[in-house]
């Protein structure tokens, strides 16, 4: 199916940046328009900042504001969909479901980009991802858009075969690493982990890592 | 947040000691400890908002690695690792521990009026 227009729709700050953002590069000199659901403001996450810039109490307007420096970046909307960071699994999953449909049903996307189910690893991964799967699944079969699914589980390739699509982030690198690097108070603590002898190592590393963004497509079986 | 400062917040600690309030407890390792890096299992743990009401408390310890405690009519509060902390605009204590890389590790948190 031809893509019109693609709905994002991930849990935290930043997952956008290091999902999607070669996607929406490609959307983008396609003038294909992308909107990103960002259920939290990733508000418990844990990385403060190297040095700490943030709080457990600032953290939530912080990832604000960075969400909204990286998709200026980008050059996409975002809605935030004020859900609870690590909390969204303990939602009702239906009503998540019925309150991202209400959202799908104006945006009227023909792609929506979600996690795996089982494959997200983070737990808010998996649970919007179940309740954006399942959002669609609501809809009526000819009015539902194609569901992108991203597994970033270390076995997704073992139980579930090869992505159906696959983006090369690697060709426009930089315009991912720049929105990465807006989420100032998380991208340093990720960097700071990889401890590699030297840059042009880590950038070698960063796009084995980031420099792919495969997806499934999603099979509603009636 | 700066350094804990014993005596001053030993200070604050008491200042809100008998009175209704409201805590965040927090520990964790991270969500992604058993994804990269073999860490084990992902372990953490929060309370947000608790009314309680304290009747002693203390900080102990040394720079660095400070243990707070705070006894309930019926229990207790207690978190360690502390070395920072901060009085916010809304008069928050905001007390926590960070490891090397500037990761939350432990917070404490105590508030007259419930934390948004
Ligand atoms: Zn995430």
């Amino acid at each position: 199916m031809e893509i019109k227009n693609i709905v994002v729709s991930f849990p935290h700050p930043d997952d956008e940046s290091f999902g999607t953002a070669g996607l929406i590069y490609e959307s983008n000199q396609k003038n294909i328009p992308v909107t990103y659901l960002c259920g939290t403001l990733g508000e418990m996450g844990r990385n403060m900042g190297i040095p700490p810039i943030a709080n457990r109490e600032s953290l939530a307007d912080i990832r604000k504001k960075e969400l909204k420096d990286a998709c200026e970046h980008l050059g996409i909307d975002y809605q935030l969909l004020g859900y609870r960071d690590k909390a969204m699994e303990f939602e009702n999953k239906t009503q998540m479901a019925e309150h991202i449909k209400s959202i799908l049903e104006e945006i009227k996307p023909s792609h929506v980009v979600t996690h795996y189910p089982g494959h997200g690893v983070h737990p808010d991964h998996n649970a919007q991802g179940a309740a954006t799967i399942e959002a669609v699944r609501l809809m009526e079969p000819d009015k539902r858009p194609v569901v992108w699914a991203a597994a970033i589980s270390h076995n997704y390739i073992e139980e579930l075969g090869n992505p159906d699509v696959v983006i090369d982030a690697e060709k426009n690198f930089e315009f991912k690493m720049d929105a990465i690097m807006q989420h100032k108070s998380q991208a340093e603590g990720m960097l700071e982990k990889m401890e590699e002898p030297s840059e042009d190592i880590m950038i070698k590393e960063l796009k084995e890592r980031l420099g792919k963004e495969e997806f499934y497509i999603w099979h509603f079986n009636e | 947040m700066k350094p804990i400062e014993l005596e001053k917040v030993k200070d604050i600690l008491k200042s809100y000691q008998n009175k209704d309030v409201y805590v965040h407890v927090e520990t964790t390792n991270g969500a992604y400890a058993s994804h990269f890096g073999n860490k084990g299992v992902n372990v953490g743990a929060y309370i947000r908002n608790a009314k309680v009401k304290y009747i002693e408390s203390d900080l102990k310890g040394e720079s660095g690695a400070f243990r707070a405690g705070l006894k309930l009519e019926a229990g207790w509060i207690y978190a360690e690792g502390l070395s920072d902390y901060e009085v916010t605009e809304s008069n928050q204590l905001l007390l926590a521990g960070h490891d090397q890389a500037g990761r939350l590790t432990v917070a404490l948190q105590i508030s007259e009026q419930p934390f948004k």
